[in-house]
């Protein structure tokens, strides 16, 4: 390049700001679910004030780890790895921009109507109608940088990252619109349009599907792009990827019904649940094995970089969840977890295992590039966030995976005669010690998230140079 | 037609469609395509200064 003026330059800029946003909202979404463990072992921690009752803070909790943690986290990610893989700056200039603040808006807003219990009363899918208008305007800004960004590539092929972040995104946009068709009854009030049954299988399908799209498909782009980075080889079977790619966005849309079994859902839409998630088990599979592989051959690095155990973990408890998650669908296994803190303990194994650890991995390589340093202030603290969060996650997992299948025994434990063996206030004692549990693994989750923002405190504070300033290099390698 | 053959039918065209997605995975004609794609991450300088 002979002027200045011709050379195209990274957007680092709306990457290192869904970055830290990553860690800020991580803080919080935690923080609240720590306060609402210790409200079920606590009760009037409540403190008699609606807004901190727990039917409000639940769902800012789930609302706040999911949308604000893991979706800045996506957004930060998918942002960087779409540029570097295709050579290319993002697409659409101030949209980059409008999709951070938006997103963030929505996070705010949240933040306000949740504990005023303006709510559709929908899992994961609480947020009234407004909101959900901001939301649409966010997403399809975001498809347009994305999916832009790719169609401006320097490189030929689409690297398989960026294919599992593009089906996250159009998954996401139809899921988020075919669950939201609602009725305006006011600013805070809606009504839904679908009604009974269906009602339950269309956000169970939504439900569902967020975990597998969200939850799965975007983290696993992470997975493509910063294990093979950080071990420094490339991923262990590039065509095994695609194989995965598809048959696991192919499968997953049809596992929906395994939330609603027993239910009035019709008996045939609950087997064909339970079969799709039995047969999810082998995409499942093959993307953990082709993480986890990427390191043979290069296994003592696990022993000295902390960042690599916390991928290398995550993927455990990837393959864990997604092992768990097929053998709960079975309705006679579903018929002793379903309504227990079985459910809990498989939701935050797959979320504080998998998703938390595999973004708290990605962030510590990312802070340093954006930020402009050589690597983050303290390997040695990473490397004690790592046992604080692996030993917080264990603690939590185990205590809720006793505790839920003894309330499904005690549930349906029958005398003689008949008669219920237990009331439910006997399963409820039982269980107050595992609530007790989950809660230290909670706070030693915590603890290590605010360890983090330490250490990337430090690591700013280091920062030298300007890093939006990276040019991107014309000349096509591949 | 009954329910039961095009199910049936259904299945064997999806398991047709796999086979032919791992065929055309494992193909000796894009080995080295992949190979070059698997480096893309690994060939990025990270935003450190050129």
């Amino acid at each position: 390049m002979s002027t200045a003026a011709a050379v195209e330059r990274y957007n680092d800029k709306v990457v290192r700001q869904f970055a830290v946003m990553t860690l800020v909202w991580g803080i919080v979404g935690m923080l609240v679910g720590v306060l609402i463990a210790a409200q079920l072992y606590w009760p009037s921690l409540n403190f008699d004030i609606p807004w901190l009752s727990y039917g409000r803070l639940r769902p800012l909790h789930t609302n706040a780890v999911i949308f604000a943690f893991g979706g800045s986290a996506l957004f930060a990610t998918s942002y960087w790895v779409v540029q570097r893989t295709c050579h290319a700056r993002l697409f659409g200039g101030p949209l980059a921009a409008f999709t951070f603040w938006g997103w963030q808006a929505v996070i705010v807003l949240a933040a306000i109507t949740l504990p005023l219990g303006l709510t559709q009363g929908k899992e994961y899918a609480e947020l009234e109608w407004p909101i959900d208008i901001l939301i649409t305007l966010v997403w399809v800004a975001y498809a347009v940088v994305f999916f832009g960004t790719i169609m401006r590539r320097r490189i030929k092929h689409i690297y398989v990252a960026n294919w599992f972040y593009g089906a996250f995104i159009i998954t996401v946009a139809i899921l988020h619109i075919f669950n939201n068709i609602w009725i305006p009854a006011g600013l805070g009030k809606s009504y839904p349009v679908y009604s009974g049954a269906v009602d339950a299988m269309v956000q169970w399908w939504y439900g569902h599907n967020a975990v597998g799209f969200f939850l799965t498909a975007g983290f696993l782009g992470m997975m493509y792009y910063f294990v093979p980075k950080q071990v420094g080889r490339p991923v262990y079977s590039y065509r095994l990827s695609i194989v995965h790619f598809w048959a696991l966005i192919a499968i997953y849309m049809w596992a929906g019904p395994h939330h609603l079994q027993y239910t009035a859902l019709p008996d045939w839409a609950q087997s064909l649940g339970m079969v799709f998630s039995l047969i999810l088990l082998a995409p499942s599979w093959g993307g953990g094995i082709n993480g986890i592989m990427t390191l043979s051959g290069a296994w003592y690095k696990l022993r000295t970089d902390p960042i690599i155990k916390f991928m290398v973990v995550a993927i455990s408890f990837y393959m864990m969840s997604t092992f768990e998650g097929p053998m709960m669908s079975i309705k006679t296994v579903n018929a002793l977890s379903h309504y227990t803190d079985w459910t809990i303990g498989h939701v935050h194994s797959g979320a504080l295992g998998w998703v938390a650890m595999i973004s708290i991995g990605a962030m510590y390589m990312l802070y340093p590039w954006v930020f402009g340093t050589k690597a983050m202030y303290s390997t040695k603290l990473i490397d004690v966030h790592f046992w604080m969060h692996t030993i917080g996650v264990l603690l939590y997992a185990a205590s809720m995976w006793i505790a839920g299948v003894m309330q499904g025994l005690m549930w349906r434990a029958t005398n003689e005669d008949g008669t219920l063996t237990y009331t439910f206030v006997e399963s409820l004692v039982a269980t107050y010690p595992y609530y007790l549990v989950r809660l230290l693994g909670g706070l030693l989750v915590i603890a290590g998230m605010f360890l983090m923002a330490w250490n990337t405190w430090k690591t700013w504070t280091l920062s030298r140079r300007v890093p939006d300033e990276v040019p991107v290099p014309m000349a096509a390698n591949a | 037609m009954s329910a039961g053959v095009f199910n049936g039918i259904v299945t064997a065209v999806l398991l047709l469609a796999f086979l032919g997605l791992v065929a055309w995975a494992w193909s000796g004609k894009r080995k080295k395509d992949f190979e070059q794609a698997s480096r893309l991450p690994l060939d990025d300088d990270n935003g450190k200064s050129p």
